[in-house]
């Protein structure tokens, strides 16, 4: 499916995103594996609630980190996360 | 599944990491015989198992140090009847749960409290597709049960993780074992050839598949991923004996795996228990923090520093630690040698001997009975594998 601003992204019902203090990381836990994130994946993957979409989660995260631009990024990232099941998109 | 040590191998190999990956070996005990069983050949020598409170201990200190994926195995682990109190306790400190069962002892009513409890994930083992072979290679009537197993895994919500050890017995059966993969509505699927430890030691030549068993079976499931696509995930692991390098045992000694045994000895992995002149710590007297950091049975083969020829100097010896250190002391005779399966070994003209065996069908060796896993025969053998 193609990712537009419309896109709804929700991290799949087989994963698990959470902060470990011990990696200094966001990891994304998934049956017997992890994926340790880097900090842009890690901000936009926790954004992917399944309420918020595309837009909104771009939105977001040019307000908090105080950015411009982040559009490409971001639906670039989420084609990748939902090619590697990690988010289901609607 | 592999996916774990891949995501973590770039790691700075100078500090040493959290241990990532504890798993909790509940129980030796087990309704079942499976000949390849991966538990020591003398288990049924092991004597208390660890209480619930020694087992939150272990939970919480191993958390604090940074563990995230947690394993509950055994044995049969639905055999412990506080799996649940544990689970839950795994899952409050901030783990991510993984049961590996035979489904055996799997009812509504467990599963909805495992649930509960927060598991999320279950991995359920058939020994083969057939009730026959799958009774026959674990020495039980399992398979009905195991199939209601799958049933109720799905009906709670959770991802289908089906795995099936695969051997010189079951190997021809590839198809209808992923049929029944399909069947199930499988989405991970691990065909793990055994590896060659405790039972599957015992019982080494006549589960070793020859090549063109293995080339068949890795040709069609092959061919089933073309066809089906990658609805179902299919991991296909052949066994290393016929392989020129060994595997990257463990991702490395003490690197990011942590085993607890059932009576709370702690181990870099489930059958480093064999080697000897290493003292490994128990989980009782030590902290986890002193066991992974501190513990001479941590330290003894981690990074290179500890290596002989030919591995010290070799150019790979970053890819895969030299191997396996219980496969060296198994076959070379030595934990410290290079893994035999590497070609660079001395000693690896011992596994292609057991290769060259296995290409010729029904010779002596092949044609031994197997020897199930059993308390009996564990104390009848009295020897680690
Ligand atoms: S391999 Fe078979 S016998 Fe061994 S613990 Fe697993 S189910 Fe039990
Ligand atoms: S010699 Fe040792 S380090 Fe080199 S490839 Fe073989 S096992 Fe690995």
């Amino acid at each position: 499916m193609a990712i537009t601003t419309a896109t709804v992204p929700k991290v799949g019902r087989n994963f698990r995103i959470q902060w470990e203090p011990a990696q200094d990381a966001y990891v994304l836990l998934y049956p017997e594996g992890m994926v340790k994130l880097n900090q842009s994946a890690g901000e936009i993957l926790k954004r992917c609630d399944g309420a918020a979409n595309v837009a909104a989660i771009v939105a977001d995260l040019e307000t908090t980190f105080n950015a411009q631009g982040l559009e490409a990024d971001v639906i670039a990232f989420v084609e990748l996360a939902e090619q590697q099941k990690w988010v289901d998109v609607t | 599944m592999t996916d774990l040590s891949e995501a973590v191998a770039v790691q700075d190999t100078a500090k040493i990491g959290p241990p990532l990956w504890l798993l909790a070996e509940l129980t030796y005990r087990c309704p079942l015989h499976c000949v390849y069983c991966y538990n020591p050949v003398d288990f049924a020598k092991t004597e208390d198992e660890l209480t619930t409170e020694q087992w939150f201990k272990v939970l919480r200190e191993a958390r604090e140090l940074g563990s995230v994926q947690c394993g509950f195995s055994g044995g049969e682990p639905m055999l412990r009847d506080d799996l649940e109190v544990i689970v839950a306790e795994a899952h409050r400190l901030g783990y991510y749960t993984n049961l590996l069962t035979s489904g055996v002892g799997l009812n509504e009513k467990r599963i909805g409290a495992l649930k509960e409890a927060g598991l999320d994930h279950i991995q359920l083992s058939f020994q083969d597709s057939t009730r026959e072979m799958n009774d026959f290679l674990s020495s039980t009537r399992t398979f009905d049960l195991k199939r209601r197993a799958a049933d109720m895994i799905k009906a709670h919500g959770y991802p289908m993780v089906m795995n099936c050890t695969i051997h010189r017995h079951n190997i021809d059966h590839i198809e209808a074992i992923l049929q029944l993969a399909s069947d199930i509505d499988a989405e991970y699927v691990e065909l793990a050839n055994t590896q060659y430890y405790g039972w599957a030691q015992v019982n080494r030549d006549q589960l070793l598949p020859s090549r063109e068993q293995l080339e068949r079976a890795e040709r069609i499931t092959n061919e089933w991923r073309e066809k089906h696509g990658n609805k179902m995930k299919l991991f296909f692991v052949v066994p290393d004996y016929y392989e020129k390098r060994p595997k990257k045992c463990m991702n490395g000694w003490g690197n990011i795996f942590l085993t607890i045994t059932p009576d709370g000895k702690a181990l870099p992995c489930h059958t480093a228990r064999m080697l000897p002149g290493l003292e490994f710590p128990d989980v009782r007297t030590s902290s986890v923090r002193e066991i992974w950091y501190e513990s001479e049975g941590f330290n003894r083969y981690r990074g290179t520093g500890w290596m002989k020829e030919p591995c010290s100097s070799c150019p790979e010896k970053e890819n895969d630690y030299g191997g396996c250190r219980c496969q060296a002391y198994m076959i070379a005779n030595d934990p410290a040698a290079a893994d035999p399966v590497c070609d660079k070994s001395p000693f690896h003209n011992r596994i292609t001997e057991v290769v060259d065996r296995a290409q010729i069908a029904g010779n002596a060796a092949q044609v031994k009975p197997l020897i199930y896993r059993g308390p009996k025969e564990s104390l009848q053998l009295d020897r680690p594998f």
